[in-house]
């Protein structure tokens, strides 16, 4: 039986910086994942990854990550994806202290 | 130390402008990530959780202080003004941007460096003991038979198409600094009955998924049967091999499966072929690599009295400081371990004093050890409290050589794409835990080694405590394995039992040193001796009190 679908964002890393990017509702990329669109649709999720995959300009490596709804945008479920929301514990470094809400 | 000749200039440089080609050929859009990422890998560029990360090679860990100094002006310009350096003994940029590689690489280029990565199923890079040259328990240097294996091995067209990686590394000296044994093929220096130096051959060691203790296929071979041997070695591994499957295919699982005594006749039976028709390599070849690891122009003069008044500088001396070759020098550790920091790193101002100490008392020569410290190898013993005061004014003088809090951990999942659960923080929280309690001293020779996922960067496998990160379901947790070590009396660590939360291991990690504390007949016996007298029961017990307790109801 296949498995029930739960909600996803759209993610991948920057082609120049190399940080975590997430596609927004308007169909560009966010830095910031409270930004991400949350698909709860998997075919919606599915089509928006194989769009990605032919974008090869802008983004590297994207893929569907677990997402929940939050109450200022979605928030990432697995610990890993929560740590590339931020960066990394041992120095104030990466999204942490650079997130500045730009669009890419 | 080795200079590059002609060739391997303008290949490194040849090297770096194909790069810059394909860099802009795929931030054009020109070349798709599918194609890039071989080329980029090829160039020592991965891309991380947030970032890329830049692995500079630096070959039998060896550095001047014009390449040190280069590495901390890469940090400042292209990085965020620090490096790491790894358990394999480079140098880790965690934040470059794909647009200034190339220029990092052309930096790197100037000063004789590169990121090229001996990637694919060869012969890589060969280690050797980051004391090479300079320890007083050295039978030889290692380096010139470690420069001989790398010409040897490259582009030799028999091992371009290996069954998978093969590793080498090499210690002239007894006591085993290089981990010899978790390599494919390990040589230790020997003498043999008439004082002639030689190798013994250690076979199929390795860490990672399947960890082995390499086992000991020759116990003495000349010199001179060197290049023959392993090429014998490696015929076998050839043919015998698995291709089958990525996870079998290592030397380790050929002599496992095989049986030592088998593989031994078989590379016997090999050997006296190739020995047969095996061209010595000519002998100005040899000369000329051997001269490139000549010893420094040691100088003699008084040591002097050391100022014993200073508690840090004596404390210092007791840990940081082995013997060196010659009675009048030393060998220095410069800890890259301070508590609480994070184990390897080193800000761009650090790096940049650890060269000028090189210059001005080390025969400009420094070292990256396996166990993410720098080493001075050559430093004459009156200068030493001078270089305590400097490292001090940097933040570089922590004296816990060999202790507790002279940790190994890989960068986890804080960095590492890799990685199943963070070693940093734990690495963090053990030092700064173990320090306010002030027993590091108390407890003595400790081996913690953490690694982030089954890879096994960190080593855990062979730390007296090794600590494996890993996700159960959803939760980073920590799984703990006792009795391992990486030395010449080298031994797979046993896992204790199930893993614990975070937040459960440091008080985890604080009954085993306390049981430890306990069981130990006197403070002479290390933990690692404690362990190997008792077996794992007792330490056991401390790690899983609730379970003994419910056992014994
Ligand atoms: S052990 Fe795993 S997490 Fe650590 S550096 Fe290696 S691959 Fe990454």
């Amino acid at each position: 039986m296949a498995r029930e679908f739960t909600p996803k964002v759209l993610t991948a890393n920057h082609l120049l910086e190399g940080d975590a990017i997430y596609r927004d509702g308007s169909g560009g990329w966010s830095r910031n994942h409270q930004e991400a669109k949350l698909f709860t649709d998997q075919r919606e999720a599915e089509a928006a990854l194989v769009a990605a995959l032919a974008e090869p300009g802008t983004i590297v490596g994207p893929y569907l990550a677990d997402a929940k709804a939050g109450p200022n945008g979605p928030l990432p479920v697995h610990f890993r994806e929560a740590f590339r929301t931020r960066g990394p514990s041992n120095y104030n470094h990466g999204k942490q202290v650079e997130l500045n809400h730009v669009s890419v | 130390m080795y200079q590059y000749n002609e060739f391997d200039e303008a290949f490194v440089r040849d090297r770096v402008e194909t790069f810059r080609g394909q860099v802009a050929r795929r931030i054009d859009g020109s070349l798709t990530e599918d194609e890039f990422k071989p080329l980029r890998l090829m160039n020592g560029l991965y891309l991380q959780l947030h970032a890329y990360m830049l692995r500079v090679a630096v070959p039998y860990g060896t550095l001047n202080p014009v390449q040190m100094r280069k590495l901390a002006d890469i940090a400042d310009t292209y990085d965020k003004g620090y490096g790491h350096f790894t358990t394999r003994q480079n140098i880790q940029f965690n934040w470059p941007k794909l647009q200034d590689v190339p220029d990092i690489l052309s930096d790197l280029a100037d000063v004789e460096m590169h990121a090229i990565q001996t990637s694919g199923n060869c012969i890589r890079n060969v280690t050797a003991d980051h004391f090479a040259g300079a320890a007083a328990d050295e039978i030889e240097d290692p380096r010139p038979t470690a420069e001989l294996l790398r010409q040897w091995s490259t582009d030799h067209p028999e091992f371009a198409y290996l069954p998978r990686k093969f590793k080498i590394a090499i210690t002239g000296a007894p006591n085993d600094r290089a981990v010899t044994k978790a390599h494919d093929i390990g040589l230790r220096m020997q003498r043999d009955a008439q004082g002639n130096p030689g190798y013994e051959v250690i076979i199929g060691g390795g860490l990672g998924r399947t960890p082995m203790i390499g086992k000991v296929l020759r116990a003495f071979l000349p010199k001179a049967d060197l290049l023959p041997y392993l090429e014998a070695i490696l015929h076998v591994y050839n043919l015998h091999g698995r291709r089958d499957n990525k996870y079998k295919a290592r030397i380790k699982i050929l002599v496992h499966e095989t049986g030592l005594e088998a593989i031994r006749e078989q590379v016997e039976a090999q050997f006296l072929l190739q020995r047969a028709a095996f061209e010595p390599v000519a002998e100005q070849v040899i000369a000329n690599i051997e001269a490139a690891f000549a010893p420094p122009a040691y100088v003699s003069r008084p040591i002097g009295g050391d100022d014993a008044s200073d508690a840090g500088f004596r404390s210092w001396m007791d840990t940081n400081i082995a013997d060196h070759k010659r009675d009048d020098y030393a060998i220095v550790s410069i800890s890259l371990k301070p508590i609480g920091g994070t184990p390897g790193d080193a800000s761009s101002e650090q790096m940049r004093v650890m060269a000028d100490l090189a210059e001005r008392y080390g025969h400009s020569e420094l070292r990256v050890s396996h166990e993410q410290n720098i080493i001075l190898p050559h430093v004459h013993r009156a200068d030493l409290a001078l270089i305590y005061a400097a490292l001090k004014a940097v933040g570089l003088a922590t004296a816990n050589i060999g202790l507790l809090s002279d940790m190994i951990a890989c960068p986890g999942m804080d960095y590492c794409a890799l990685a199943t659960a963070r070693s940093i923080p734990i690495a963090q929280e053990i030092s700064t835990h173990f320090d306010a309690l002030k027993i590091e001293r108390d407890v003595g020779p400790l081996k913690i080694k953490i690694s982030g996922c089954i890879n096994a960067c960190g080593h855990h496998h062979v730390g007296h405590i090794g600590i494996l990160g890993l996700n159960r379901a959803g939760v980073e947790n920590y799984q703990i394995t006792l009795g391992g070590d990486g030395t010449e009396t080298a031994a797979v660590g046993e896992r204790a039992g199930p893993g614990f939360a975070a937040d459960d291991l440091i008080p985890a990690i604080e009954r085993l040193i306390e049981a430890y504390l306990e069981l130990r007949e006197a403070p002479e016996e290390t933990f690692l001796d404690a362990y190997r007298r008792l077996g794992q029961a007792p330490f056991k017990a401390a790690l899983y009190p609730d379970q003994v307790t419910r056992n014994a109801a």
